[in-house]
């Protein structure tokens, strides 16, 4: 669904991702995890071309994107949700209006259906009660919430999620990978997660692909990236304290 | 003295080389600016949609509204300081009754749209700015990105109508307040009777004075948008970058609407 082909970016002639080659199934959730300035965030804008590739290229469906522009990188956008690390709502609009607002903008519906989508969205995060709310009014994982309500509302059929749970404490981090994972089961949709939360990326995803200096190191099931042999993995999975035995320590976390 | 360095190419061989790289990187800016502005300009036949005139009619509240409370005390206190220093000059030629001349030619044709200008850059430009470079830093202007909503149409072209708009308002309401304040100088200090100084001032005003000045306003009101959008639109940084790109917005903004007040005082005086 989702395929780069030997993808170079280069920031004033410093090369963040450097030949990247990844492919994403459709309908699967695959974890992008790495230390910081692996690419991981990078790649992610590069999906819904907030980054253009310095060579290689990003195709979605077959089709290449790299010079997408106007109507066509509208359509393109149109299919993804995007929860961004800071949840990026806008500061003088409710919760409400912040998750009604691309529907608002890019749908004709009448605003009774767009209330009626808004509500469902907002009762499956369970912000429906914090819909009047400012986002500066709601605690950090709600605003997370908030910010995968709006992604979501427009039904795409890619999500792409930037550090869901960084900042939050390890309870409202868990709440919200099972609200990522719940999303799954109910739209069937791909998702892309960029994060450093291994306990994460173990539980929600289908596959783990690891960054190191702008390139896929391995990409494995969770289960096997846990027994990898690769130096730089084993060294990502202690620094968290992750055994090769996670899931049989703590079954309750298999999620996905 | 010159520092290599300080013009940030490494790759410049030469002193030279690294003006010229300046002199390319600044005429970048200045064109990304104007085409920003330009694209604002074009949506402007969108502001009566449905969803967008809202939004258009907030802003007019915060650049109208919001300003007059210092726009008020500013065009009082400078009608009156201009009544006092002229009028006492004017007041050793025994021809303190002009002095509702001077302050109502002075306000029309310079200072009203001048001070009205300084006043919307400091206080609506700087505020334009750092919210615009907030929202950049958070990634909000991406968000509209990704949602397919044009930043362009959605965040500037409202602000460019505000002042486009509110600017010539907020300027004759400057000029009406400033001749006020010169009355209440000319008749308290100078002895000079209300009918007579509102006969030497609406006597020697002409109506050019009063167009170019207003016209003057909206050149102003297009620059501070122009200067405002951008510089919080490219904001990077960080708070240290909203902090630059706020403290940039006022600076430039004083400087192109000093250098463009003279340009225009020309055209129409020279």
């Amino acid at each position: 669904m989702i395929r780069f082909e030997n993808v170079v970016k280069e920031f004033s002639n410093r090369p963040v991702l450097n030949g990247f080659n990844l492919h994403v199934h459709k309908g699967e959730t695959i974890s992008l995890v790495g230390t910081s300035g692996a690419g991981k965030s990078v790649t992610l804008k590069h999906m819904v071309r907030l980054l253009t590739p310095t060579s290689g290229d990003i195709r979605i469906d077959g089709i290449r994107i790299n010079d997408l522009n106007g109507d066509e990188l509208d359509a393109l956008r149109s299919r993804f949700g995007y929860l961004f690390q800071s949840a990026a709502l806008l500061q003088w609009m409710s919760v409400f209006d912040n998750v009604a607002l691309p529907l608002r903008e890019n749908t004709k519906l009448p605003e009774r259906e767009i209330e009626q989508k808004v509500n469902h969205v907002l009762d499956q995060v369970g912000l429906l009660p914090s819909a009047d709310k400012l986002p500066a009014n709601i605690s950090g994982g709600m605003q997370k919430r908030a910010g995968l309500a709006r992604a979501v509302v427009i039904e795409p059929d890619i999500l792409l999620y930037d550090e869901p749970t960084s900042g939050l404490d390890p309870v409202t981090s868990r709440s919200i990978d099972e609200l990522i994972h719940q999303l799954q089961k109910d739209l069937g949709v791909t998702s892309v997660v960029v994060t450093h939360d291994m306990i994460s990326a173990l539980t929600i995803s289908d596959r783990i692909a690891m960054l190191h200096q702008g390139r896929v190191l391995e990409v494995s099931t969770p289960k096997e990236f846990l027994i990898s042999e690769n130096e730089i993995i084993r060294g990502f999975l202690d620094s968290q304290c992750i055994s090769p035995s996670f899931f049989d320590e703590f079954p309750e976390k298999v999620l996905s | 003295m010159l520092n290599h360095d300080q013009y940030q190419c490494p790759e410049c061989e030469s002193m030279f080389a690294a003006w010229g790289h300046q002199v390319l990187a600044f005429s970048q800016r200045v064109g990304q600016a104007v085409l920003l502005n330009t694209r604002a300009l074009m949506m402007m036949p969108l502001m009566f949609g449905k969803r967008i005139r809202g939004e258009v009619a907030h802003q007019m509240f915060l650049t109208g509204i919001k300003s007059l409370p210092v726009l008020t005390v500013v065009a009082l206190f400078t009608g009156m300081i201009f009544a006092l220093q002229t009028g006492l000059v004017l007041e050793d030629y025994g021809q303190e009754a002009e002095v509702g001349g001077g302050v109502t030619i002075v306000m029309l044709r310079e200072m009203g749209p001048f001070m009205t200008a300084l006043i919307i850059a400091a206080s609506v430009g700087s505020s334009i700015a750092a919210q615009l470079g907030t929202m950049t830093v958070s990634e909000e202007i991406s968000a509209l990105e990704i949602m397919s909503i044009n930043p362009v149409r959605f965040l500037v072209m409202p602000r460019l109508v505000a002042l486009l708009t509110m600017m010539p308002l907020l300027t004759l309401y400057t000029n009406v307040l400033a001749v006020a304040g010169g009355a209440i100088i000319a008749r308290s200090q100078l002895g000079v009777e209300l009918q007579a100084y509102l006969d030497t001032a609406v006597g020697i005003a002409r109506n050019k004075d009063l167009y170019s000045g207003l016209l003057k306003a909206t050149c102003f009101g297009y620059i501070i948008n122009m200067v405002a959008c951008y510089q919080g639109l490219y904001t990077k940084g960080g708070a240290v970058g909203v902090g630059v790109a706020t403290r940039s917005t006022v600076v430039i903004s004083f400087l192109v609407i000093l250098i463009t007040g003279f340009i225009l005082t020309k055209v129409f005086y020279g």
